[in-house]
């Protein structure tokens, strides 16, 4: 290719290539971190060659060929070589050989058993989180610092640390089976989830949004969800972040400050994702899916459904936080739950299932908590207790935007006075 | 980012109404949308008939003009597109070098314009029309 | 069937100009008379062309040309996906458009699952309808 800079397009052939890379690499050596060395090695290696030769025609398999010979080169220097090394090397050697590419099967096959190592439970969330980014999202340290406001230093701690413990623990490089399985997936479920809510509502910083994230979120279950096409859930996840983010142009006003679901122009929302979105909730149905995830997505999908905010199913979205409240009986489920039953029955129904959460820990710190009663308070006319609530909801956010809305909500509950017409109903 | 890539496939100004395309070309593409689906990139992709079955629509001095198709004087048409979401420009033209298109055809890569991308005062004036029509909340 | 809107770059759009209010609003009201109506499956507005980028195939060798490009007539500055009954269908909807003097718009009829039949094997036509369902899974889910 004859492009004046070629360093964009070289970031982007490693963004394309590097996930399978890095796993038919994990394949091979059956440690992720050296993995990683030997993929970054292929890449110095390609900042040298292409700039002068081009981007070859298949650069995946010019990587992996390069990545394997410089680590028999770098092993053959090393005169120290133990047992495990010269094990490592004649493997190596043996399938150096081969430049073409691998079997397509064979990469989805290695992605999917990488995406279960990096999300494996016995890793803490951030460094579930951080290791997925960086050897399947392809992110730099430093963008996925950027992305959760953390310092590229704490990042880069929390990749080593990750990999150390996999080496430590032993994980074994491979899709788990029976009942493993369901366990492992929930896990890597939850990862992807966690990222792609960080980018739909930022807990802390400057913005609301961070739609870069929800893009590596759903980018990565989308491929997922073609490594695994038999699984309701991934198919239930990756509907509701198609459904969630065809929201993410209405979710914010022309300064930045938060509009919530039942206000936001519903011209705005993307089409094309909400008809993605669909369907895959159809996949997951067909494939009899009733878990957590289908649940929520299927509660998304009615909010997608109503043309206007007034013509929301609110009893089948209460029906469905029912059927959610079993699976998941978590006290935000619950919360949750109390906003869709005051849609459907009035605040002071809502307010009654909200009261009972009031003492949950959980809860403590939660800005939902004080900022749906104030909701409901309002509503029944109760301005000042309402007022209250929206202040204490703006002191336990760390998001700037999202303090500014429930402050602005505050200082506009006036003063005591009767309940809004037609919050009875 | 999204992006379309827009192709240009030649000579398919002249195409003929009910126009196919090779089963082998089929082929190759099919296994190409593959790639852009298990790279979780794609987000849809279309092919177009050709202009002769379709027609233009000219807005001047009030009154729209109709013509159908063909068009004499055109030299470029589109015969297809994917949208794809990928990170950079580069990424989006390195997806299209990859299409298995024939020679002398062309993908143009265009950026598709997010809502943010517009101007806050236009991002206010889209959202004035709709603001009117819908109850103010409480 | 579904068609393809295309509406023509100009002078303006390529300058990166945006329209007025009176027209921004006139489009906002078009847009949602074409989603109540259930015609508008989708649209996008496209960045000019100097953002762009153009690849030419020749054997193996790619050359990658940066925007912005010359012919201003062929190039598009936004598109509409529409379902219709038929082609006069979508005309008499695009004569309703609110579009200013000088704006050009071509309408394409898009390729569906019946048209390909003839020219694919049982199989292609196999992989083809399961691709095409994921993509398209539409009839089933009416447009919001």
């Amino acid at each position: 290719m004859a492009a004046p800079d070629p360093r964009p397009a070289i970031d982007a052939v490693w963004r394309m290539e590097s996930a399978g890379l890095i796993a038919g690499l994990t394949r091979m050596v059956r440690d992720v971190g050296l993995a990683e060395d030997l993929a970054q090695d292929a890449l110095v290696a390609a900042l040298e060659r292409w700039p002068v030769s081009g981007i070859p025609e298949h650069p995946g398999a010019w990587l992996m060929a390069t990545a394997k010979h410089r680590a028999i080169d770098w092993l053959r220097r090393d005169r120290l070589l133990d047992r495990k090394h010269q094990e490592l090397g004649a493997r190596l050697e043996a399938g150096a050989s081969e430049a073409q590419d691998p079997e397509e099967g064979e990469i989805g096959d290695n992605l999917l058993r990488l995406m279960f190592m990096t999300c494996h439970p016995v890793l803490p969330a951030e460094g579930r989180v951080a290791l997925t980014l960086r050897l399947l999202g392809g992110l730099t340290t430093d963008e996925i610092a950027r992305a959760f406001l953390v310092p590229e230093a704490t990042v880069a701690q929390r990749i080593v640390r990750a990999k150390k413990t996999l080496a430590e623990e032993k994980v074994p490089f491979e899709v788990p089976r029976g009942a493993e399985l369901n366990a492992r997936l929930s896990s890597v479920l939850e990862v992807l989830y966690l990222i792609f809510n960080e980018g739909y509502a930022a807990t802390s910083g400057d913005d609301w949004v961070r739609p870069a994230l929800c893009e590596d979120a759903l980018r990565l279950g989308r491929v997922l969800s073609e490594l695994a096409p038999q699984e309701p859930e991934v198919q239930g996840l990756v509907s509701l972040m198609e459904l969630q983010a065809s929201r993410l142009g209405a979710r914010i006003g022309p300064s930045g400050e938060p509009i919530l679901l039942l206000d936001q122009n519903r011209s705005r929302w993307d089409h094309l994702l909400i008809r993605r979105g669909l369907a895959a909730l159809e996949r997951a149905a067909r494939l009899g899916g009733r878990g957590p995830y289908v649940l929520q997505a299927s509660i998304a999908a009615c909010h997608a459904r109503a043309k206007a905010a007034a013509e929301t199913d609110w009893p089948r979205i209460v029906a469905l936080y029912d059927d959610l409240a079993e699976r998941l009986p978590t006290p935000v489920v619950e919360l949750n739950r109390a906003v869709a039953v005051s849609m459907a029955a009035g605040p002071a129904a809502g307010l009654e299932l909200v009261d009972r959460l009031v003492t949950e820990p959980s809860l403590r710190n939660y800005p939902l908590l004080p900022s749906v009663r104030a909701d409901f308070l309002k509503k029944l006319g109760r301005t000042d207790e309402a007022r209250e609530e929206f202040r204490r909801a703006a002191l336990l956010t760390r998001n700037a935007r999202e303090r500014e809305l429930l402050l602005s909500r505050a200082a506009a509950c006036g003063r005591e006075g009767p309940p809004d017409p037609g919050s009875e109903g | 980012m999204k992006f379309m890539m827009l192709v240009i496939p030649k000579g398919y100004e002249q195409a003929k109404p009910g126009t196919l395309p090779d089963p082998k070309m089929v082929e190759n593409m099919m296994k190409y949308n593959e790639s852009l689906q298990k790279a979780g990139v794609l987000l849809a992709l279309d092919g177009l008939h050709p202009p002769s079955m379709g027609a233009r629509v000219s807005f001047s001095g009030g009154k729209p003009r109709v013509t159908d198709g063909p068009f004499a004087e055109a030299k470029e048409v589109l015969g297809g597109y994917w949208m794809i979401q990928v990170k950079s420009k580069a990424e989006a033209v390195e997806w299209a070098s990859r299409a298995p298109m024939s020679d002398n055809e062309i993908i143009e890569i265009r950026q598709v314009q997010d809502f943010s991308d517009f101007p806050p005062e236009t991002q206010k004036h889209l959202g004035d029309f709709k603001d009117k029509q819908s109850p103010p909340r409480k | 069937m579904r068609v393809m809107v295309l509406v023509k770059a100009t002078k303006e759009s390529e300058a990166g100009q945006m329209p007025g209010p009176e027209l921004l609003a006139a489009m906002g009201q078009y847009n949602e008379e074409l989603l109540k109506a259930g015609i508008l499956l989708g649209g996008d507005g496209l960045a000019s062309s100097s953002q762009g980028a153009r690849v030419r195939f020749e054997g193996k060798t790619r050359t990658v040309i940066d925007g912005p490009f010359a012919e201003t007539k062929e190039l598009i500055a936004g598109y509409w996906i529409w379902k219709v009954a038929s082609k006069q269908e979508a005309i008499d909807w695009l004569k309703r458009a609110p579009f200013d003097g000088g704006t050009e718009v071509e309408l394409r009829r898009i390729f569906d699952l019946e048209d390909f039949a003839p020219a694919m094997t049982p199989e292609q036509r196999e992989l083809e309808q399961s691709q095409m369902k994921r993509l398209h899974d539409r009839k089933k889910n009416p447009s919001p």
